[in-house]
């Protein structure tokens, strides 16, 4: 039987075989090894906060594996500067939501320098960090803010679904000559797929199919896709078969895949974790309206948040984090319509 | 700074508020019934009640992600937290916030911070309200080792003394952040260095020692009332706990940690120099631990029993007007 690895395995391994094959890969951020400063401490106390990073730094060494203080806007922009330079970075910081810290680094400054540069610029740098509801985290530790990368030209943006894509996303990534945002749900790290031990890279741009059916599509990401793929269960018992779209990467968007489908089923619902205002469910929503307007044959769901804040009371998270349940009802009713 | 019987015996009650609340806290989180992360603050006591004692309820604090501590010693009632801490209706926040975003703003309580910075500027901005309005008041931010290394942090100390804010930056040194010491984190090997070089008055203190902390933070605090702007004062401590409740602590030795208990223990400390002193003697402290024993039992029965809120509230509360 094929190999399985949890989604935190297969990202731990991916930056282990690329630290292996290319010396200018290196790893920084809060606590990925742990217990700096301690004396006696040998190897990696904690190995980030995930443990996606444990075993990096007794096998590659500080040089290569740098914890660093809580200083983001300094080391964030100390990776890009590096990777702008010679390194390829892999910069971790725990939660997307403090990336508010030090998002000038990103946004005016990764993301900027080879169009500002005339094309003169390479900024290899990946950022890895976690997105996501469902652990009681409250407001400052659960959203998903990848449409808010997603919408910065000059970033790409990957929210990967499973171990497997992780695995092969984030060596594309590391390879890319561009700087790359890695989005990980935190409820996704356990989760297992079947992950081949050699190196391998997925495209970015390109979508995956996580399930064909010709009544209504699905476009959903990370943890999304999981309910998707819940939901279509249930629908298909009821004889509604859904195509549910993974497209991997925000930005760049594999477009032609999810047109595809649409101009098939005829009918589309996104469900999308992140706030509804300005997101890739309404980014989505706008790409199938201007070019696959006369293939639908219902108008177009959305299913998402609403526009609070996360909260943190474990039945008010529930009720704001779009599950199952509210996927079944948005395809039946777009399945139903004019019927 | 002589203290009255009736200020020690509220200072002690306080610290003592604290402790058990966060036993309690680790106690019902185990059970697995409290949802969230939650840091606690056990054996950092002396620095929240040796600061907030000298504010009034219009003076302004604002705290970290390890925020109970200063919520009860600058008055937040014990109940609403309990409640805001297992997410239920008539929690202090209605249970939108949870542990790492309790508030109360009628008490002068800006709110814990799940952000390592967020603090210190909002701190400056309290200060600025009391100075513009002339109130006298005071704001105090809070802010760990770790935290002394945001950029934000180090803004705001720049910022206070250029504008003479008057804010405190109380800087709870408990050696590490997260698994990272201290003593490697922060270049030079100490906070209180950076006040000169943003010509401030800095102090270092042990902050297992109430009164030592009693009275850098009355010099403090008194000198930003009169318009002397700000002062920074390092608070040496440590943490009795993880990082967050469910860490391993493999950084730590069992001993450090075990040995803490007894020997850095702000509580102990406190209880023989009042006692040895004859401030006070040990029957009415026990009496005061009985009652704090009965006041968490309570708390943690109310929000057991509370009810979830109303999903409704998912909804609310996001905007003043929309
Ligand atoms: C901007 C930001 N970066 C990182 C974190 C994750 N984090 C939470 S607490 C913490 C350590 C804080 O250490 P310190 O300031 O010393 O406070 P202590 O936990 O020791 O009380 C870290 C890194 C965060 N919450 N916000």
């Amino acid at each position: 039987m094929a190999r399985k690895l949890s989604m935190r395995q297969a990202i731990n391994e991916a930056m282990h075989q690329e630290m292996e094959r290319d010396e200018s890969v290196i790893v920084m951020g809060e606590d990925i090894m742990g217990g700096l400063g301690v004396d006696w401490l040998e190897g990696d106390a904690w190995g980030g906060t995930q443990g996606t990073t444990k075993g990096l730094g007794p096998r590659f060494g500080r040089d290569r594996v740098m914890d660093t203080p809580i200083s983001e806007s300094a080391f964030i922009g100390a990776a890009i500067g590096a990777s702008t330079t010679g390194m390829r970075a892999i910069v971790e910081l725990m939660y997307v939501d403090f990336l508010g810290v030090c998002f000038d680094q990103i946004f005016n400054q990764a993301a900027k320098f080879r169009y500002m540069f005339g094309g003169k610029a390479e900024c290899p740098v990946v950022i890895r960090t976690q997105i996501g509801g469902g652990f009681s985290a409250a407001a400052q530790h659960s959203q998903c803010l990848y449409p808010i990368f997603t919408h910065i030209p000059g970033l790409k943006c990957v929210v990967p679904s499973n171990a497997y894509d992780a695995k092969g996303l984030l060596i594309e990534a590391i390879r890319d000559n561009s700087p790359v945002v890695f989005f990980e749900h935190k409820k996704l790290y356990d989760a297992e797929a079947e992950v081949p031990e050699e190196s391998y890279t997925l495209p970015f741009g390109e979508a995956g199919i996580l399930r064909e059916g010709g009544d209504v599509t699905i476009v959903a990401l990370a943890r999304m896709a999981h309910m998707a793929m819940e939901a279509a269960e249930i629908l298909a018992a009821e004889g509604i078969e859904c195509e549910i779209v993974d497209p991997r990467t925000t930005s760049p968007m594999d477009e032609d895949t999810i047109l595809e489908s649409v101009e098939n089923t005829g009918r589309l619902v996104v469900v999308d974790e992140s706030y509804p205002r300005c997101s890739m469910g309404a980014d989505i929503s706008s790409l199938v309206a201007e070019r696959a307007f006369d293939s639908l044959k219902a108008p177009i769901r959305k299913v998402a948040p609403p526009h609070t804040p996360v909260p943190f009371s474990p039945p008010l998270e529930a009720a704001y984090i779009p599950d199952a349940e509210r996927i079944v009802d948005a395809v039946r009713a777009v399945a139903r319509h004019g019927a | 700074m002589q203290l009255s019987r009736d200020a020690l015996l509220e200072a002690y009650r306080s610290m003592k508020t604290i402790r058990e609340f966060e036993e309690r806290v680790a106690k019902e989180f185990a059970t697995g019934d409290l949802p969230g992360f939650v840091h606690l603050y056990a054996g950092e006591e002396a620095s929240a009640v040796g600061v907030c004692s000298h504010l009034v309820e219009s003076d302004q604090i604002i705290s970290t992600h390890r925020g109970h501590g200063h919520c009860i010693a600058k008055g937040c009632e014990v109940e609403p937290m309990m409640l805001e801490l297992f997410g239920r209706e008539g929690g202090l926040c209605g249970g939108k916030g949870g542990s790492m975003h309790v508030a109360d703003l009628s008490k002068g309580m800006m709110g814990a911070n799940a952000i390592v910075g967020g603090g210190p500027p909002l701190a400056c901005g309290a200060a600025m309200t009391a100075k513009i309005k002339k109130t006298g008041g005071v704001a105090v931010s809070f802010t760990g080792d770790g935290g002394s290394n945001q950029g934000t942090t180090l803004e705001s100390m720049n910022l206070a003394s250029v504008m003479q804010l008057p804010v405190v930056f109380v800087f709870e040194n408990n050696g590490f952040a997260e698994s990272t010491a201290a003593n490697w984190s922060v270049a030079g090997g100490s906070i209180v260095r950076r006040a000169e070089a943003f010509a401030m008055p800095g102090v270092q203190i042990d902050g297992t020692d109430f009164f030592a902390v009693h009275e850098a933070a009355g010099e403090a605090i008194e000198r930003a009332r009169k318009g002397g702007g700000p002062s920074l004062i390092e608070v040496a401590l440590t943490r009795f706990y993880g990082h967050h409740q469910g860490d391993n602590q493999s950084y730590r030795t069992p001993d450090e940690v075990r040995n803490a208990r007894e020997e850095r223990c702000p509580l102990i400390n406190f209880r023989r120099r009042v006692t040895e002193a004859s401030l006070l003697d040990a029957a009415e402290l026990d009496a005061i631990d009985a009652e704090i024993l009965d006041q968490m039992d309570a708390a943690t029965a109310a929000a057991r029993a509370a009810p979830w809120p109303d999903v409704a509230e998912v909804l609310t509360d996001v905007y003043v007007t929309y």
